[in-house]
């Protein structure tokens, strides 16, 4: 493994030797490899992320004027401390499973000669990837899977850009103050979570921290995601009338929720979802109108006019023929221009020089694309900077409301419903 | 008892009925024929995408996607009896077994293609309206599923019972040979007995859509309950299905309520164990 390490620094070399050689010649490209599921149960996100990624790579090479005001990455010409060599991503397909992950890990590295990796979005893919990744001293920079375990391994390589559960119940947690603070009632609030692990986890974490924080759950109900009724668990949250209700659940079982409460006729003042089911297209076309004033989270909620999240919507819009950045999308997007920001510091191909400039990476709040409070790794190299935003159902789209900085609307309580 | 409790045996009365309309169906192919429909949910799943298409083509209700829908599923039933069915009856039980399967992974995997993966549901609009009767509230989309439910699936009982047609198919299944030489068609029965088992399953996809979603695999979501409620209440008993549909809707309901959601499926099972354990014919299936 040591012997592709030392390949690595001679390109390296022979990099700044071309550079120091000829004036005003083409450096070579830097090669990022990107692995994403681009076919498979969730290929519709991975080349949703791949494409927001392509536009990344554009501006960064060719510029883009309104951008290049806040972001010294796009001013174009490719990456100036590289001598303006141009950054090049290759994709390559995990297909939805571990082995095709870690194989395609293994051949951008020794085939492609990648300078670093990006992906994998599942989890479980990340974690074959990422493996492969430390084994061969390459830096890997993941912007989206959230399983906690990924940043516990003790990995010297690996860096997480996305926030994870804790992130989100802490968000929670000080929306809620903040709204109690001005008037409104969060004396009892009810949890709703499906129960495998996701539920489980994220449940327990907003559980724990919510205990921290002084904010007391006062009704939990587990429930399994492909129930085909759930009646009884709304007519139940009818009874005991929490002030608050958070939902963690998928797709399926947000759909019943939302239709049930309705015909229940129940609602609370505040009602949070925690992303997912919730956020699903397939959900907020047909059932957005029935949770006007649902309290979720997303990393990426457009943005103010001429912000960094706007001017790259737009840029995506063109691409993808009409689609917004989403959640998922902006994430990757997030992950790939702090990869390209270490590079450009880095001002070399040399895998340790990248690893240090990522470890130095302090980015700020208005750089971002999703609305993190900035980027900077701690030891473990997860960014401390993770933040999430917390938005609300508007006439069929989230608006972002949360914190106030990146609000692009205000509040509107209590929970209006149908 | 609090009204909450009576509100939760209604919705659960309501939809018990709607689990015996899907499960008379299933009952009747197997009381007819002793074939086993393991495409059965995917049958369900297609009279749902018909209302899905009927409202989001056309914008009609449940008045037109429930004859639609009867008469779409009939002539699917119809139609995999004489191409599938018909045949692998005269071989052995795995190939039985397995053929309907395969068609069940047919329609389902042919859903994903045409339809996507997506979930689709129907504007609760659709059905508006609801009444407070005593405390206890009743929604238009549930009453007319529960309902309609019932009101089938005791036709579906008085024709099989009452009438000369249903005579017609009880002897076919006692004796195919025998009804023949009394001048009964078996293959013409049969094929009825399809018809009949498809237009039940379609008319209750439709109504199940103006509540539920509607998506490629939600047929496995449903097929399990109808399953259950089949054994439970006895093969080839539509009394017996309406029954057991009932009863499982109720204990399923009350258990959630009571007990809390993970636990109303042990709940249910161990209550269709017990029953098969005393009565392995089930509630009203003959010995």
């Amino acid at each position: 493994m040591k012997t592709t390490r030392r390949g690595f620094s001679t390109g390296a070399a022979i990099t700044a030797l071309g550079l120091a050689k000829g004036a005003g010649a083409q450096a070579a490209a830097v090669k990022i490899g990107v692995i994403y599921p681009l076919s498979g149960n969730s290929a519709s996100a991975g080349n949703y992320s791949k494409q927001a990624i392509e536009v990344g790579a554009d501006v960064i090479n060719n510029g883009n004027a309104d951008l290049a005001k806040i972001m010294p990455l796009a001013k174009g010409g490719g990456l100036s401390g590289l001598g303006g060599a141009k950054i090049q991503p290759i994709f390559a397909d995990n297909q939805g499973t571990p082995a095709a992950g870690q194989n395609q890990a293994l051949r951008l590295i020794s085939e492609e000669k990648v300078a670093a990796l990006i992906g994998a979005y599942q989890s479980g893919i990340t974690v074959t990837a990422s493996a492969i990744a430390e084994r061969h001293g390459i830096p890997f920079v993941n912007g989206e899977s959230v399983a906690a375990n990924l940043t516990e391994r003790g990995f010297k390589w690996f860096f997480r850009v996305t926030p994870v559960a804790i992130d989100f119940a802490r968000a929670y947690s000080e929306f809620l103050r903040e709204q109690k603070a001005a008037g409104q009632k969060v004396g009892s609030i009810a949890l709703v979570h499906e129960n495998t692990e996701y539920g489980n986890s994220v449940g327990s974490v907003i559980g724990e921290q919510f205990a921290k924080d002084g904010l007391s759950i006062t009704q939990k109900i587990a429930y399994s995601a492909n129930s085909s009724d759930v009646q009884p668990q709304v007519l139940q949250l009818k009874e005991k009338n929490p002030d608050v209700l958070i939902f963690i659940s998928y797709t399926s079982d947000a759909i019943l929720y939302a239709k049930t409460m309705k015909e229940v006729n129940w609602k609370p003042s505040i009602m949070i979802a925690d992303n997912a089911g919730f956020n699903d297209p397939a959900f907020v076309k047909s059932l957005g109108t029935t949770v006007e004033g649902l309290v979720n989270r997303s990393t990426f909620a457009g943005g103010k006019p001429g912000s960094v999240p706007a001017l790259f919507n737009e840029l995506y819009k063109k691409k993808t023929g009409g689609d917004d950045l989403d959640d998922v999308s902006a994430r990757g997007l997030q992950g790939f221009l702090v990869l390209a920001d270490a590079l450009n510091r880095a001002g070399s191909t040399d895998p340790a020089k990248i690893r240090d400039a990522l470890k130095a990476t302090d980015l700020p709040a208005e750089q971002m694309v999703t609305g993190y409070d900035g980027v900077k790794f701690d030891d473990k190299g997860q960014n401390v900077k993770a933040s999430t935003l917390v938005t609300q159902m508007r006439g069929g789209k989230y608006v972002a409301i949360w914190p106030k900085a990146r609000a692009t609307d205000q509040v509107i309580l209590p929970y209006k419903g149908w | 008892m609090s009204f909450t409790l009576v509100q939760v045996i209604v919705s659960g009365l309501l939809l018990g009925a709607v689990y015996a309309l899907f499960a008379s169906g299933l009952t009747l192919v197997w009381g007819m024929m002793n074939v086993v429909n393991f495409a059965h949910g995917d049958f369900v799943m297609l009279g749902m995408y018909t209302a899905v298409v009927i409202w989001t083509a056309l914008g009609g209700g449940p008045f037109a996607s429930v004859p639609a829908a009867a008469i779409l599923i009939a002539t699917l039933g119809v139609l995999s009896y004489f191409l599938l069915v018909r045949h692998i009856m005269r071989g052995p039980m795995l190939a039985q077994i397995l053929g309907t399967f395969g068609l069940a992974l047919f329609l389902r995997y042919a859903a994903f293609w045409y339809f996507g993966a997506d979930f689709k549901t129907l504007p609760d609009t659709l059905v508006g309206g609801s009444f407070t009767l005593g405390g206890v509230r009743f929604e238009g989309a549930r009453m007319l599923a529960g309902v309609g439910g019932l009101a089938i699936t005791l036709l579906l009982h008085v024709i099989l019972t009452r009438t000369a047609m249903g005579s017609r198919m009880l002897a076919v299944s006692e004796d195919p040979v025998a009804a023949q030489l009394m001048g009964i068609r078996p293959q013409r029965m049969q094929a009825v007995a399809w018809a009949m088992a498809g237009a039940a399953t379609g008319i209750a996809g439709a109504l199940i859509a103006t509540f539920f979603y509607t998506s490629p695999t939600v047929g496995e979501t449903l097929a399990i309950i109808a399953f259950v409620t089949v054994s439970f209440g006895g093969f080839g008993s539509v009394l017996g299905a309406l029954v057991a549909g009932l009863i499982i809707g109720v204990v399923e309901s009350v258990s959630a309520y009571l007990i809390g959601p993970v636990y109303k499926d042990v709940i249910v099972y161990v209550l269709f164990v017990l029953v098969l354990w005393f009565r392995p014919q089930g509630l009203m299936g003959k010995a």
